[in-house]
């Protein structure tokens, strides 16, 4: 077959793929980036170009540093107290006991559920007086707490969830990531004597940095862009305590409908996100080089 | 010994912090509707309402039933299309060479990793120029191709051994034939795993159905759901639990089903 015949069949069959990406995604980019530099009303329609005042205007304000600190703080805690169950329950079900795929199974559920119904779930969960928690927490003589409505509670309500429905493909990934590790490695370390907390941190962490890193980034991304828990359970109030730059944006397009504003934000965002996996990949990737010359 | 009890001990005590949630979901929702919310001592219901199914289903004024409908129309579509469209590109990229094969293959991984947050309001706008704003087209045209399917199916289209295709070109086959007779009947389970990520990501779709749709008719099972929240406000939770477990069986039928494409589509996209 000749070379070009075989260039010409190349872009044949992946053109309706190339044609959905650039309507999209890579055009929908670029007009995100020309609304972001106008004062644009969604419903008025009317349009004043103001050059990078959109930006300036998110820098100064504070809701947007309040929505900025919400989705940081909630994915500092979220991310790594995931990560670390994920891992836990991974090794717990990497023995070889009878019956342990269907506990493979049963902690995978929680996370194909629909954000929406398990949303709801969890209000009820979180119910003061008579929701799940609350009753467990009374039979020990606590007092009951409106966990979605106090300040001080709401962010850490919405974390504790995500590790529940966080939890499935993280253990999957960490599963398969203990698997492909090599037994003889830890035959010739239990021959030199070696503690079972010693392999942990000498072979089964090193070995499993490639799916830490990335597990950290996928679920960084995802943890930055929370949306449905936040719009179901809380709306980002009390006190704008988990008002989190997705649902932030959200009411910034969808219920201002400043569109232009809206845009900028999500650019910044955008960036913000792009700095991080950038930044995680780095640093996570000198000790898994040195590792695998070392 | 000790050590078996112990794992075992720790699986259970696990499973039913996952599980108990669920479980008090189901006990709820046979609860009489109306009823204040159940306590811990009478949270098994003595007479079981099976009939807030029929209830939810069909007698309340929002259209669950429609819902649903529109729920699977939408997601067999976006699934079988989508299967079409990048499983095509995976073949080009997978098994032919072109130029600016690198860079586009890059292009849609960048895509498929940071597009997400600033396109919502552009392909609003889009769909809206379209004039395809609450209707079908909004709910499945942008779905209809993925990044990730596409990554997942090079993966596996990339394993399978060059000389079946050399021996078809012998014969005279065109590239059209090696996809759909060699290619496609041997990655049956690649495609299955696409198309089985596919399906939980539209049936649960939430942001896009959100905006893109404004008319109770055209309204997805999970956007009715919310809807359904709204209007039943926090009083009725024996109906609320009645709607979520609707929206959650056929989810969980469709998972135990087709679990173990799941977890390879996971891993595929994982551990390459």
């Amino acid at each position: 077959m000749h070379r070009g015949e075989e260039q010409r069949q190349g872009w044949l069959f992946v053109s309706p793929a190339v044609i959905h990406l650039a309507v999209f995604a890579l055009i929908p980019i670029g007009y995100a980036l020309y609304l972001s530099l106008f004062k644009w009303q969604l419903l008025r329609e009317s349009q004043e170009f103001i050059g990078l005042q959109n930006y300036a205007m998110s820098l100064a304000e504070s809701p947007f540093w309040n929505a900025m600190w919400n989705s940081g703080r909630y994915a500092i805690v979220s991310v790594p107290a995931g990560m670390i169950v994920a891992l836990a329950v991974a090794i717990l079900v990497n023995q070889k006991l009878r019956g342990i795929t269907v506990f493979r199974t049963l902690f995978y559920i929680p996370a194909i559920a629909s954000g929406v119904a398990i949303s709801m779930l969890w209000i009820y969960v979180y119910l003061p007086e008579t929701g799940m928690i609350n009753t467990i927490l009374g039979s020990f003589g606590v007092q009951s707490i409106d966990f979605l409505n106090r300040a001080e509670w709401a962010m850490w309500a919405l974390v504790f969830m995500s590790i529940w429905t966080g939890l499935g493909p993280r253990m999957v990934l960490f599963l398969a990531g203990l698997l492909s590790i090599p037994q003889p490695l830890y035959e010739a370390a239990e021959l030199d004597g070696a503690s079972r907390w010693r392999c942990f941190v000498s072979i089964t962490l090193p070995m499993l940095a490639p799916t830490t890193l990335f597990v950290l980034i996928t679920s960084t991304i995802s943890a930055l862009q929370i949306f449905t828990p936040v719009y179901m359970m809380t709306k980002g109030q009390p006190e704008d305590t988990t008002d989190v730059i997705g649902y932030h944006i959200y009411s910034e397009a969808w219920v201002n409908f400043n569109i232009g504003l809206a845009s900028a934000k999500s650019f910044l965002l955008l960036i913000v996100i792009a700095a991080i996996s950038l930044l995680q990949f780095r640093l996570m990737k000198k000790p898994m080089e040195d590792f695998s010359t070392g | 010994m000790l050590r078996t009890a112990l794992s075992y001990g720790l699986l259970l005590g696990l499973a039913g912090f996952l599980m108990a949630p669920f479980v008090w979901m189901v006990f709820v929702s046979l609860h009489p509707s109306r009823q204040p919310i159940p306590t811990l001592e009478n949270i098994i219901p003595q007479d079981p309402q099976w009939q807030n199914y029929k209830t939810v289903l069909f007698d309340l004024n929002l259209p669950v039933d429609r819902f649903f409908l529109n729920s699977l129309f939408v997601t067999f579509s976006v699934v079988i299309l989508q299967l079409l469209i990048t499983s095509m590109a995976a073949y080009a990229f997978a098994r032919l060479r072109f130029r600016g094969k690198k860079p586009l293959f890059a292009v849609f991984l960048g895509s498929m990793m940071f597009a997400g947050p600033v396109t919502q309001i552009p392909v609003y706008l889009l769909l809206r120029s379209f004039a395809w704003l609450d209707t079908y087209y909004a709910l499945i045209v942008p779905g209809i191709s993925s990044a990730f399917s596409i990554f997942l199916l090079r993966q596996f289209f990339s394993q399978i051994p060059y000389d079946l295709d050399e021996a078809a070109r012998i014969d005279g086959a065109s590239h059209f034939n090696i996809y759909s007779r060699i290619i496609m009947p041997l990655s049956k389970p690649a495609l299955a795993t696409a198309a089985a990520f596919t399906f939980f990501g539209v049936w649960t779709d939430f942001f896009g159905p959100l905006i893109y749709t404004n008319s109770t008719d055209m309204r997805t099972l999970e956007v009715g759901l919310s809807i359904f929240k709204n209007s039943y406000g926090g009083s009725n939770w024996p109906l609320q639990m009645t709607a979520a477990v609707i929206v959650l069986l056929p989810l969980l039928l469709a998972f135990l089903f087709a679990q173990r494409y799941f977890v390879k589509g996971i891993l595929l996209g994982g551990v390459k």
